[in-house]
C-alpha cells in the first residue's frame, strides 16, 4: 500500500504559484493624490455636440502617423509605388487629349489642351481618390481600431484624405515640366495656390466625413459613390472650360464648389484673372459642407463601435 | 482616500438584434420613413432591449489593482469599453481623475506590411503615446519584446510568438495613471506569460491604478487587491479577491443538473437557433443530476429549437474547471468526434433537436466542472454561446483509489496505459558500504 509520504508526485503543487508572486500592496507614497477636477467625464452625450477640439489636439500626432502609414503601406504594396501618383492623371490626360482635344475639338481658353486638361485632372484625381479612400476608411482594416481603442474617430477619414496630398505634390512636378515645355511663365497668381489646395483638402474632408460615417450605417454608399463621383466630374470644369456653359446657367453651375476651386487652381498657374465671385461661392459651400459633416460625424460616431 | 475612478449609476443598453444584423440598408430606413406617417397614432412595434450594464456604481482609490470577473456576457467587456470611451453609456456618469490607457487587445492597429520599428511608432500613437514618449521608451520596448534582430523586418514575417511579444511590449510601456486591461495575459508561451505577469505586478508597484478583466482566477487572486464580480450587468460582489472568486466559482445558474427554457422567445439564441435545455445525465441515475460518479460516463445533453428551415447546424460545448480554465472544447464535427453524428451539417427541418456528448468515465478529476453550450450554423459564426450554463460535481467512488489515497493533481485524471519492462543484462555494480548507500538514499 502506498501512502501519501512516499508518493508525492501526485500531490498538489498549485499553492506554490499563488504564494510565490508578491502581490503589490497599495502604496500611497508612489503616487500623488488625484487632481480635484476630473480629467475626463463620461456621460451619455446630447445628440448635437460640437467638435471636441481639445481631444483633436491631444491626438494630433495620430493623424500624422495614420497618414504616414497609409502612404508607406501603399508604396510597399505596389510595384510601381509613387509612380502611380503620376500615371493616373497622365494617362487620363492623354486619353482626354485624344478624344476631347483632338477629335471633339473642345475649346480650352487658348491654353494647349494637354496642359489645360492636366491642370484640371490634378485636383480632380486628388479629390476623387480622397473621397474614395476616406469613405471606405472606417469599414476597412481600421474598424478594429474603432472597437478596441478610443481616439477622435474623425482622424481616420482625415488621414485618408491627407495621404493623397503626397500624390498631388508628386503629380504637380509633371505640371511644372509641362509649363516649361509650353513656355508658359509663372506669375504672382501662383501665390494663391496654397490657399486653393487647403480649400480643396477641406472639401475632400467634408465629403469624406459625410460618406465615411454614412457608409458605416448604410453600405449602399459604397455602391452609389463611384456613380456620384463620375457625375461630378462631368459637371465640373475638368476637361472643358466653364466658359462652355451658357451665361444664364452659370449661377447654377457655380454652386458646384469644385467649379471655383478648379478654375482658380488653373488660373493660378496660367496667370489669368481669378474669378473671385466663383471662388467665394466655393469657399462658403465648402465650409458649409465641412461644418455640417463634423456635426453629422459626431452624431453618427456614437454608434460606430456598436455597429462595427 | 479620494478615488481616481468614480462610477455612478452606469447603464448601457443594446438593442436586441443589433449584433445579428449590424447594419441596415438605406432602402430599409427609407421605406420605414415612408411608412411612418401611416403609422401615426398606431402603437409602434416594441423594440426589445437588453441591459449590458445596469446601475453600476463603485469607486477605485489610486494605486489599486482591481479585478473584474464574471461569466461571458456578464458585462465585463462592456464596462471596459464604456470606461475607455469606445462606446457611450446610456445613463450614468464616470469621473476619471487621471490619464487613461486601455488595453482591450494587443496589437491593435499593427500593420503586416510595416516593420517592427514602424509598428512600434504606429501602435504607440494609437494607444495614445506621443512621438517623444515612444522615442524615449523605444529601446526598452525592443529589449522587452526580444526582437532586436528583426526590427526592420515586416511583422508579417514574424512568428506568432514574436508578434505577440512586440504587441504586448508596446502596450506594457504605456504610462497612464489608470490602465484598463482585458485578458491580455493569456498570450504567448509560458515564459512570456510569466514576464507579462511580472510586468503587471511592476505596474502595480509603480502606484498605477489597474482595472483587470480576466477569466483567469489565479491571476486575479495573485495580482489584485480587490475584485468585483458582475452578473447580468450588475455588481453582485465586491471585496477581497479570494472571497469574490470563491463566490464566482459556486455561481452557476443551475445546481440541479439541468437548465430549461420553456418559451423560445425567452431562450438564449438568435432567429436561427435557440437553446431549450441542457442536462447532465449518467447511467444509473434517474433524471438529470449535478453529482456524478467519476468512474462512469457523463452525458451532456442539449436540446434546441431550429427556427430556420434547412439550416445546417452543429453543436458543441466547453468544459471549464473550478478556476475557469477551459478543460476541453468539443463539437459534433465529424473530424472532431469519435462517432459520425448523423445530423452534423445536414439541413435541419424546423423543430427540436437533441445532441448528446459523452465524456468517458475515469477521465475527469474530482471536483467542480461547468458546461458551456455552443450552437451554430455551418459555416457561419456561433449563434449560441451560453457560458457556464450548468455545473456538476465529480465524485470519486474509489475505483482508482485502491492503491493511493492522497491528493491528486491534474485538470483531468484519465486512466492511461502503463507498462514496465526489465531490461536484461544491465546490472549496476554492487554499492558497498553503508555510508555510500545512505548518501544515495538521500
Amino acid at each position: 500500500m502506498i501512502t501519501n509520504e512516499n508518493m508525492s508526485v501526485l500531490e498538489p503543487v498549485a499553492t506554490e504559484q499563488i504564494t510565490s508572486t508578491t502581490k503589490p500592496e497599495p502604496s500611497p507614497h508612489n503616487h500623488q493624490s488625484p487632481p480635484d477636477e476630473p480629467l475626463v467625464i463620461i456621460e451619455p452625450s446630447r445628440s448635437w455636440v460640437a467638435i471636441n477640439i481639445r481631444d483633436l489636439w491631444v491626438y494630433r500626432e495620430l493623424l500624422y502617423f495614420l497618414t504616414w502609414r497609409d502612404i508607406k503601406v501603399r508604396y510597399k504594396q505596389t510595384v510601381l509605388g509613387a509612380a502611380w501618383a503620376i500615371i493616373q492623371p497622365l494617362f487620363a490626360m492623354i486619353i482626354f487629349t485624344l478624344f476631347f482635344g483632338k477629335l471633339a475639338g473642345i475649346a480650352s481658353d487658348n491654353i494647349p489642351y494637354p496642359i489645360f486638361a492636366y491642370s484640371g485632372l490634378l485636383p480632380w484625381t486628388f479629390l476623387s481618390a480622397a473621397i474614395n479612400n476616406s469613405s471606405n476608411s472606417l469599414i476597412g482594416t481600421d474598424s478594429r481600431l474603432i472597437t478596441k481603442v478610443y481616439f477622435p474617430r474623425m482622424i481616420i477619414p482625415c488621414a485618408a484624405v491627407s495621404a493623397g496630398l503626397i500624390d498631388l505634390a508628386i503629380a504637380s512636378l509633371i505640371l511644372f515640366g509641362m509649363l516649361a515645355y509650353y513656355h508658359i511663365a509663372i506669375t504672382a497668381s501662383l501665390l494663391l495656390l496654397p490657399f486653393i489646395i487647403v480649400l480643396l483638402t477641406l472639401l475632400a474632408i467634408g465629403i469624406g466625413m459625410w460618406t465615411s460615417a454614412l457608409n458605416v450605417k448604410y453600405r449602399d454608399v459604397r455602391y452609389a459613390l463611384p456613380f456620384f463621383i463620375q457625375l461630378w466630374m462631368f459637371s465640373s470644369p475638368i476637361i472643358y472650360p466653364s466658359s462652355l456653359i451658357p451665361q444664364k446657367w452659370r449661377w447654377l453651375y457655380n454652386l458646384n464648389p469644385l467649379v471655383g476651386i478648379v478654375e482658380a487652381f488653373r488660373d493660378s498657374f496660367f496667370g489669368k484673372e481669378i474669378n473671385w465671385s466663383a471662388l467665394a461661392i466655393s469657399t462658403v459651400i465648402t465650409l458649409t459642407i465641412l461644418i455640417s459633416s463634423a456635426y453629422a460625424f459626431r452624431r453618427l460616431e456614437k454608434s460606430f463601435a456598436d455597429i462595427l | 482616500m479620494k478615488p481616481i475612478i468614480k462610477i455612478e449609476g452606469l447603464s448601457k443598453r443594446y438593442k436586441i438584434g443589433e449584433h445579428v444584423a449590424p447594419y441596415g440598408s438605406l432602402r430599409e430606413t427609407l421605406s420605414r420613413a415612408a411608412r411612418a406617417p401611416l403609422q401615426w397614432g398606431r402603437k409602434r412595434k416594441a423594440t426589445r432591449f437588453v441591459w449590458a450594464l445596469k446601475d453600476i456604481g463603485f469607486e477605485v482609490p489610486p494605486g489599486q489593482i482591481l479585478g473584474i470577473i464574471g461569466r461571458n456576457g456578464a458585462g465585463k467587456s462592456t464596462l471596459l469599453k464604456v470606461l475607455s470611451r469606445i462606446t457611450e453609456p446610456t445613463a450614468g456618469r464616470i469621473e476619471l481623475y487621471g490619464r487613461t490607457g486601455s488595453l482591450l487587445e494587443v496589437g491593435t492597429g499593427f500593420h503586416h506590411e510595416l516593420s517592427g520599428r514602424e509598428n512600434i511608432y504606429l501602435n504607440g500613437a494609437i494607444l495614445g503615446m506621443g512621438r517623444q514618449e515612444i522615442e524615449r521608451k523605444f529601446d526598452e520596448i525592443v529589449a522587452f519584446a526580444e526582437i532586436e534582430k528583426f526590427l526592420d523586418t515586416p511583422v508579417k514575417h514574424y512568428s506568432s510568438g514574436m508578434y505577440m511579444r512586440l504587441a504586448f511590449a508596446v502596450a506594457a510601456h504605456l504610462e497612464p495613471e489608470i490602465l484598463l486591461v482585458d485578458e491580455v495575459l493569456a498570450v504567448g508561451d509560458a515564459e512570456f506569460q510569466k514576464k507579462c505577469l511580472t510586468k503587471m505586478g511592476d505596474i502595480g508597484h509603480q502606484g498605477k491604478t489597474v482595472l483587470l478583466v480576466s477569466h483567469n482566477m489565479a491571476s486575479v487572486i495573485n495580482l489584485c487587491q480587490r475584485a468585483i464580480r458582475l452578473s447580468n450587468g450588475k455588481v453582485v460582489a465586491d471585496g477581497n479577491p479570494v472571497d469574490v472568486v470563491q463566490g464566482y466559482l459556486t455561481e452557476t445558474r443551475s445546481a440541479d443538473g439541468q437548465i430549461l427554457w420553456n418559451d423560445p422567445a425567452e431562450a438564449p439564441g438568435t432567429e436561427i437557433i435557440r437553446l431549450h435545455s441542457v442536462r447532465i445525465l449518467q447511467e444509473g441515475i434517474d433524471g438529470p443530476t449535478a453529482d456524478v460518479d467519476i468512474s462512469k460516463e457523463v452525458l451532456v445533453e442539449m436540446k434546441y429549437w431550429n427556427l430556420q428551415e434547412n439550416a445546417p447546424l452543429y453543436s458543441g460545448m466547453w468544459l471549464r474547471d473550478q478556476v475557469g480554465t477551459i478543460v476541453l472544447s468539443s463539437a459534433n464535427l465529424h473530424s472532431m468526434s469519435l462517432t459520425d453524428d448523423p445530423w452534423f451539417g445536414r439541413p435541419h427541418p424546423l423543430g427540436m433537436f437533441q445532441s448528446v456528448c459523452r465524456i468517458p468515465g475515469n477521465f475527469l478529476n474530482e471536483g467542480h466542472y461547468s458546461v458551456s453550450a455552443i450552437l451554430g450554423k455551418v459555416p457561419d459564426k456561433t449563434q449560441v454561446l451560453e457560458d457556464q450554463v450548468l455545473s456538476f460535481h465529480v465524485h470519486d467512488t474509489g475505483e482508482m483509489r485502491k492503491h493511493y489515497y492522497g491528493g491528486w493533481v491534474g485538470v483531468v485524471r484519465p486512466r492511461l496505459a502503463w507498462h514496465t519492462e526489465y531490461i536484461e543484462g544491465v546490472v549496476p555494480e554492487a554499492i558497498d558500504g553503508e555510508e555510500k548507500l545512505a548518501s544515495v538514499r538521500g
